[in-house]
């Protein structure tokens, strides 16, 4: 039921992640941080199962910061998300795999900004927007049909707004609100959270007459 | 031996180069820290043929009918659980005690398998301990719940049933978390947990503000449990309810629900 939301600007990667952490029908807490900062300028957004996604972003950040220590310099967005990767797919034919699905944004000074896609079973692939869970199947059309290469931090937040607003209209599960990051070549910046925007109901033609039909009957 | 005959149970031959030869005293002193695998291979497989099963004569069966909330305000942190035990339809105690007193100012709540919350929250006490000695100072709410989830993590998938929240008072203010076995942690400001938790929730929300006083979080938490108990017949007995406070935790009060139920019905004429 959780959704994770990326999107490559220019020179940006913008992060969202819904905020409820749910067990079985119960939402537990409903301001919930998703995302992990693997270092200054690495974000990691990360779902799945329980314990899982947890223990697996903060062994995987853990292992980055002791790169950083050992060598004195940041790894690349690329050769992190290899790691990751690596990580993930070592573990999967073992007893105890990580049953987690991520997205990893990043900048660098070579590459400039990066959104890798992860699953659980090992893929990586390089995208300019994604989506994890029962959110992409209404949102990633949208992605399809507005989405264009380098666009300012405002049109990629309205592209974002677009989609939870979609997500909030549709998707049975209430999914109410989103924590958004920014990582640029400053740095990981924390946005405000993003709702849906209240809509007036739809006065169509239809629903009129029906209304009319009931009153008379 | 004679149990196991009369009981007619099959035990798989033990594989003693699973387990190597160690002093007994070793394994007392390092028995949380190593991952203790029984010496059989798979627990769950094993486990499976003494639970639910229609074939066998043994039935274990784990109990996880239980309400229990904590809240954290401006005075503090309530907790209230209530004190049924079931296995299956049975009742087969009013009288459990849920909330496992970790250290004069840790608390911790007891949901799932009653062994395992005990147990675990009792390996929790003696980290909690050891880190006060090797520190000179008392653990936070945060660590010790962190302590508590990673220990369960390594055990996750072999069949551990916890659901637990970790309530105490460090210098950070009130803190209030929860771990489950799955290796879940969360914090928040509220929790309930168990199979009358969403009628804890109702009665919880509606009733919440941040700056209740202490009288009025006591009563709202009393009448929290009360109604998840006369709802889910899977909880029942008696609300044993403790404040935490700065200078550690207080027993406030023990109550029958069937008193509450009377009680609450005069209010309402």
């Amino acid at each position: 039921m959780e959704c994770l939301i990326g999107i490559r600007g220019k020179d940006f990667v913008l992060l969202a992640s819904d905020s409820v952490a749910g067990r079985s029908v119960v939402a537990m807490k409903k301001d919930h941080d998703k995302m992990f900062q693997l270092s200054s300028k690495l974000l990691m957004a990360v779902s799945g199962e329980g314990g899982d996604t947890v223990q697996f972003a903060e062994y995987i950040a853990k292992n980055i910061q002791l790169y950083r220590m050992r060598n004195g310099y940041d790894l690349s967005t690329k050769a992190a998300a290899s790691f990751t990767r690596r990580n993930l797919a070592d573990y999967l034919r073992s007893s105890t795999p990580y049953m987690v699905n991520l997205l990893i944004g990043g900048h660098d000074d070579n590459d400039g900004a990066d959104l890798y896609y992860m699953d659980y079973l090992g893929s990586m692939v390089n995208l300019p927007f994604a989506v994890h869970g029962y959110g992409s199947f209404f949102t990633l059309s949208i992605m399809d049909r507005y989405y264009k290469e380098d666009m300012t931090k405002e049109q990629t937040l309205a592209l974002l707004q677009r989609c939870i607003d979609e997500i909030h209209e549709r998707f049975i599960v209430n999914l109410n609100s989103f924590k958004v990051k920014i990582i640029d070549k400053d740095g990981i910046h924390v946005l405000k959270d993003i709702r849906p925007t209240t809509k007036p109901p739809v006065e169509a033609e239809g629903t009129q007459q029906q209304q009319q039909l009931m009153d008379t009957a | 031996m004679a149990l196991q005959q009369i009981a007619g149970l099959k035990f798989p031959a033990r594989n003693s180069d699973l387990v190597g030869e160690k002093d007994i005293v070793d394994d007392c002193l390092n028995a949380s820290f190593n991952l203790q695998i029984p010496r059989f291979c798979d627990p769950v497989e094993l486990l499976k043929q003494y639970s639910e099963n229609e074939d066998s004569d043994v039935k274990i069966r784990f109990d996880h009918g239980t309400t229990t909330l904590a809240f954290k305000f401006q005075h503090g942190v309530i907790v209230a659980v209530d004190s049924r035990a079931t296995a299956g339809q049975w009742i087969a105690s009013q009288t459990v005690k849920k909330v496992i007193e970790i250290n004069p100012y840790l608390l911790g709540t007891m949901a799932g398998g009653a062994a395992d919350c005990s147990f675990w929250e009792r390996v929790l006490a003696q980290q909690c301990r050891l880190y006060e000695l090797r520190n000179k100072e008392r653990i936070s709410v945060a660590a010790a719940s962190k302590l508590l989830a990673n220990m369960v993590y390594g055990y996750k998938g072999m069949g551990l049933s916890m659901g637990t929240m970790i309530c105490g008072w460090d210098k950070r203010g009130p803190g209030l978390y929860y771990v489950d076995s799955d290796g879940t942690r969360l914090t928040n400001y509220m929790f309930s947990v168990g199979s009358g938790s969403t009628y804890a929730y109702g009665v919880l929300d509606s009733g919440y503000r941040w700056d209740l006083n202490v009288d009025e979080a006591i009563k709202l938490g009393r009448r929290a449990i009360y109604h998840a108990t006369h709802r889910d017949a899977y909880s029942g007995g008696v609300v044993n309810l403790y404040h935490m406070k700065e200078t550690g935790w207080v027993k406030i009060s023990q109550d029958d629900v069937l008193d509450l139920h009377y009680e609450y019905q005069k209010e309402k004429q």
